[in-house]
């Protein structure tokens, strides 16, 4: 089943929403609105929109690093409540307490962002684990980049994975970088999929920067994955247009290579291909441009702008839980008195 | 037998929840390095009970991951030497996360973890790690004394929406103790007077409570000396008002861990006191611990580093001035 032309329509949509969000992110940082340590997505938003277009988002669980705004939106989290968390506000997702690598929102089946690399991977399988005792339907999609593959994590949990068949399927956004280290200086194997061979675990490389092929090879992945066939990896050949971070230079990058990716834009794929097809114009397209930066401004800063921030005195709240009855009323003998 | 209570928790909370599993290296078919998961396999199947290659932050990991979906993972890390590996996932996923989620999530996950010196396992087998887990915000970190305790105490933590880590012994595997035939859950925090007293207070917890109430019959047989023992079963939370009110009584404690003095549990309770009761002080208060080495092979060398009930009876006369 390929995607009709109204999906097609709702994902270019989608992902200029996302392009524009990141982009309103990076002002936002630069005008001090927001903290810490901001890593963005722009370049690769076929990998998420395709892969997530096969999937149920809200339904299956997903999961994956720091990289996890657009994540987060393709999974119907408000995009209000994950600029108030960048914004450390109350309102945010994760009520300021996370951050941007910490987006959170289980009523979406958004289970987070993790800002140790490698680190998503056992709790994925985790969750696959728990998916196949509860004999559920859903699956664990874990979103990581190239780099998260040289971490012991990766190695650990494909085998288990493998092993145990569980209902998780693993997309490796490969985007040639690990912070600022291309992937040549630091991994010795190029092509990512090659490296489950040695879990005997089912993989494909697909080129990232085409939402229709993402989707089609994502359609046969989740559908083997669902069917309890056990894991699938997925490689995504992408590519990010910043750095690694806000903190990141990027000057370890040919302009090159980067004018040679700019030309396989994921967004202006779609667009000309739409356009190609007679069913949208570019003006269709730059009337959906002003109306979603219309609606960030109005609407998601404006919400994040006049959110109000967490009140010091509960600092301390949240750290363990308080109200358990087992830490202490469920002992029938305490401590002697 | 400690082993027997620790299973019987187990089977216990299977038996009762079908979201409770166990998993960890040689737990299931072999029945764990301590028996004390033996049977399970046979009697849940192999979904439920887990035997894991050795990967420890993968497979602790996964328990993790697991819990987030409500299912109640027993992780047995085979010693606490392997916890190392899985601080990763300890520190940055289970502890973390009810917190940087916003109390969306929680990892109600259980650790079990024995460690501390045993018989000549040198320098990478003998870790002591209790002081570590303490450091870790969002951790809950008990340890048992007594097969009761470990009986209740993995029954409450199962239950509990905290992961907790249990801080087991290896040396005390076979220790012998009641355990009550009805159900038994035992609290998370507070801490219990093993033996009371008047005039010095000793802090012991897991192995070192042993070594203090052999002390404290030392004492009180040979020297007249009444000493008080504080069984601290929870090391996080610390039970402050427990040690507080001991304390405030004997007005001298001496702190007994069988770790190293550096950043422990002594330094800890120590500067509890400092904070809750300086004044009622007649004494500066001292801890008996171990070496700061890595723990040497020769039994003879083994034994001098760590603690024992005559430099317990040793500080505590100092203290009392009868030396």
């Amino acid at each position: 089943m390929s995607l009709s032309l109204d999906d097609k329509k709702r994902l270019l949509r989608e992902m200029l929403f996302a392009r524009r969000f990141e982009e309103r992110c990076y002002e936002a940082y630069v005008e001090r609105k927001v903290g810490g340590f901001l890593h963005l997505y722009p370049g690769q938003e076929a990998c998420c929109h395709g892969v997530l277009e096969a999937a149920k988002p809200g339904s299956d669980y997903v999961i994956t690093s720091y990289r996890d705004h657009v994540h987060a939106l393709k999974c119907g989290v408000d995009p209000k409540r994950i600029m108030a968390e960048l914004y450390g506000k109350e309102t945010g997702v994760s009520r300021g307490r996370g951050g941007s690598m910490h987006i959170f929102d289980i009523s979406r089946r958004f289970m987070g962002g993790y800002a140790l690399v490698g680190g998503p991977f056992p709790l994925a399988a985790g969750i696959a684990k728990a998916l196949k005792l509860q004999k559920r339907d859903e699956i664990s999609i874990c979103f990581l980049g190239d780099a998260a593959n040289n971490q012991g994590t990766f190695h650990e949990t494909l085998n288990m994975s493998a092993l145990w068949e569980l209902p998780v399927l693993f997309v490796c956004e490969n985007n040639l970088y690990g912070i600022g280290t291309r992937i040549d200086r630091s991994t010795a194997v190029l092509d990512q999929y090659k490296r489950t061979c040695g879990y005997d675990l089912p993989a494909q490389q697909i080129d990232g920067q085409d939402v229709e092929l993402v989707y089609a090879a994502a359609r046969a992945a989740i559908a083997h994955v669902r069917a309890g066939e056990g894991p699938f990896f997925l490689e995504l050949l992408t590519y990010r247009y910043r750095g690694h971070s806000m903190s990141d230079s990027n000057a370890y990058r040919k302009k090159e290579e980067e004018q040679r990716w700019s030309k396989r834009d994921p967004v202006i794929i779609l667009r000309d291909r739409l356009v190609g097809a007679g069913v949208f114009s570019r003006n269709d397209f730059k009337a959906m441009d002003s109306e979603i930066l219309d609606f960030i401004e109005t609407e998601v800063i404006r919400y994040a702008e006049e959110s109000p921030e967490p009140k010091v005195e509960e600092l301390l709240q949240g750290v363990l839980a308080t109200d358990d009855p087992w830490v202490k009323d469920g002992a029938t003998v305490g401590r002697k008195e | 037998m400690f082993w027997e209570a620790v299973r019987r928790a187990h089977d216990e909370e299977m038996a009762r929840d079908e979201n409770v599993i166990c998993m960890g290296e040689d737990i299931a078919v072999a029945g764990g390095t301590y028996k004390a998961t033996s049977g399970l396999y046979k009697k849940y199947g192999p979904e439920r009970v887990i035997d894991t290659p050795i990967s420890e932050n993968s497979f602790t990991g996964i328990g993790i991951g697991a819990s987030f979906l409500g299912i109640r993972p027993i992780i047995e890390i085979m010693s606490v030497n392997f916890a190392w590996l899985a601080l990763d996932q300890i520190a940055n996923s289970a502890a973390k996360i009810r917190y940087m989620s916003g109390g969306q999530l929680t990892a109600p996950v259980v650790i079990r973890t024995p460690g501390g010196t045993a018989h000549q396992l040198a320098s990478q087998h003998s870790a002591r790690m209790e002081k570590v887990f303490m450091g870790i915000a969002g951790l809950r970190v008990v340890t048992p004394s007594s097969p009761r305790q470990a009986y209740g105490l993995i029954k409450s933590a199962v239950r509990c929406n905290d992961p907790v880590l249990i801080n087991e012994h290896e040396l005390m595997y076979n220790l012998k103790g009641e355990v009550p035939d009805a159900e038994y859950f035992h609290p998370l925090v507070g801490s219990e007077r093993a033996r009371e007293g008047k005039d010095v207070t000793l802090f012991g917890y897991n192995i070192s409570t042993h070594w203090c109430l052999k002390a404290a019959e030392t004492l009180a047989k040979e020297h007249g000396i009444e000493a008080e023992v504080i069984d601290l079963y929870a090391l996080s939370p610390l039970d402050r008002d427990g040690i507080r009110e001991s304390v405030s009584k004997t007005h001298r404690a001496i702190v007994v861990e069988e770790a190293e003095a550096i950043v422990g549990v002594g330094a800890e309770v120590i500067a509890i006191i400092n904070e809750e009761c300086f004044f009622e002080l007649d004494a500066a208060p001292v801890r008996v611990s171990a070496a700061h080495t890595p723990i040497p092979y020769n039994r003879k060398l083994e034994q001098a580093a760590i603690p024992h009930p005559e430099k317990v009876v040793e500080a505590g006369l100092k203290m009392l001035g009868k030396n």
